[in-house]
Formats: structure tokens, sequence, C-alpha cells
């Protein structure tokens, strides 16, 4: 950062505190930016959380013990906090992707639009993962 | 004036001779996906408790292997072309940017192979 010891010019001018254009911490926080936010990080998660998938699919394919043990993990009471995580991430990446999708049409990009597509996208992968967890435990008859 | 060529203009491919390859190849994965994920959640909910001879019935049927492997093939190209995104957009120094994006083709490949892998066992020879 300093320019000191340096002796090319473009170096040592640098050391003048300039202005900076506006970054992402000036703004105030939106819906259209936080739901672009959580689509990205609800993406990178999915893309680590394919090794559970991966897990569940090898271990069923070697036989008892191991299915046993991917099927003890994911019993666990962190495992289920993982999987419901996972669950939500990948309904939300979805609600999120086909806005993008609907966005590609050169539809709902009013800000308007764009706003209740965003609250949209929340509230519908929350109450989804809510109802097919809901659904998924009542069928085995509880936790 | 351009200096680019009509030949150039008229293919469209753009300097990285890609076009819109990638963007297309997002779009086509993330449609798939949803009816894909959609399977694999309704495939899930059947299978919810179930022990090991019910799940490996299960996944050993066409009609189930079937989706399954739809869904990883689309799921880790879709994958891949979104944490290609991120790198591009997060990491600047050259050198570690070219590592990354090794790896996460390395990574998109292995887990796609390994679930394919673990589908045909159960089909075939579990």
């Amino acid at each position: 950062m300093s320019g000191k010891g340096c002796i090319c010019m473009a170096e040592t001018k640098r050391t003048v505190e300039r202005p900076i254009s506006p970054h992402l911490g000036i703004y105030r926080m939106q819906i259209t930016m936080l739901m672009s936010i959580v689509h990205r990080i609800t993406g990178g998660a999915l893309y680590f959380g394919t090794i559970l998938l991966a897990a569940w699919l090898v271990s069923a394919a070697m036989g008892d013990r191991a299915f046993a043990t991917v099927n003890e993990l994911f019993g666990h009471p962190l495992g289920k906090f993982v999987l419901f995580g996972y669950s939500w991430a990948l309904l939300h990446h979805m609600l999120g992707g086909m806005r993008h999708l609907l966005w590609d049409t050169g539809r709902g990009l009013q800000p308007s639009s764009a706003d209740i597509l965003g609250w949209l996208t929340i509230l519908g992968s929350l109450s989804l993962t809510v109802l097919l967890w809901w659904f998924g435990l009542s069928l085995r008859g509880g936790l | 004036m351009s200096l680019r060529t009509p030949l150039a203009k008229v293919r469209g491919l753009g300097s990285a001779k890609e076009g819109t390859d990638h963007f297309w190849k997002q779009r086509l994965t993330a449609v798939a996906n949803i009816f894909l994920v959609s399977f694999l959640i309704v495939l899930l909910i059947k299978l919810a408790g179930a022990d090991h001879a019910t799940v490996r019935h299960a996944l050993a049927k066409p009609q189930n292997a079937i989706p399954m492997l739809l869904l990883v093939l689309s799921g880790v190209m879709h994958m891949r072309l979104g944490m290609q995104t991120i790198i591009e957009d997060y990491v600047h120094s050259e050198g570690t940017k070219v590592a990354a994006l090794m790896l996460n083709s390395f990574f998109a490949i292995l887990i796609g192979i390994t679930c394919v892998f673990a589908v045909l066992k159960l089909s075939f020879g579990a």
C-alpha cells in the first residue's frame, strides 16, 4: 500500500487517498440484492452437498454395513440439521433459478415485480421446505 | 469502424470462442434440473426411513435409476458451470484461478462418475 522505497511513478501516486466509486457497502439492503447473494451461497453449498448424495448412493451400492453407517450419520440430529439445510438450499436455488429463467425472457424485471419475485423466492423456499419435512416425517410417523 | 471480420461477427463467438455456450448450458441444465430435482425429492420422501434392501431395489429399478443418472449428469454439469463463475468472479491471481478451475472440473467429474458407478452397480451387479 505505501509507496515507500518504490521508484516507479504509478506506485508513488497510489499513496494519495482518492475517493473510490460506491461499492456494496454503501447500498441499503434490498430483497433483490439479498436473494442474489443467497442464490450464490446456496449454489456453493449445493456444490459440496452433492457429497451427501454420493455418500448415500455409494453406501447403498456397497452393502448393509456401509448403508447403516451413512443412515446413522443422516439420522443424527446434526445430520438431520444438515439435510434440512441442504433441502432448503436445493429448493431455494431452484425457485431462484426459475426466477432467473423468467427474467431471461425479459419478464418480471420492473423493480416492483423483481421485489415481489424475491419475496416469493424466500417465502416459497421456506414454506416448501417445512411442508416437505412435515410430510416426509408424518409418513414415517415422527422424528 | 470495427476491426472484426464479417465472419467473426456472424459467428458471434467472441474472444473466448465460446459465444453463449456457458450461458446456454447453464440454462439447459437448469430446466432439466427442475424436473430431475423434483423426482429426487419425491423419491427421497418415498424412501424416508426405508431399510437397505428397499432402497437398493428402488434404486435398481430403471424408472428410478435412469432419472437418477440424468440428475447426476445434469447436476454436475450445472454445478461445474456455476462454480466456474464464482471462481472467475473472486479469484484474480492467474495461477490460483487456473488451479481452482481445474480442481472444480476434477471435483465435478469425480462426484459424477462416483454417483453413476454406484447407480449402475445397484442396477446391474450389486
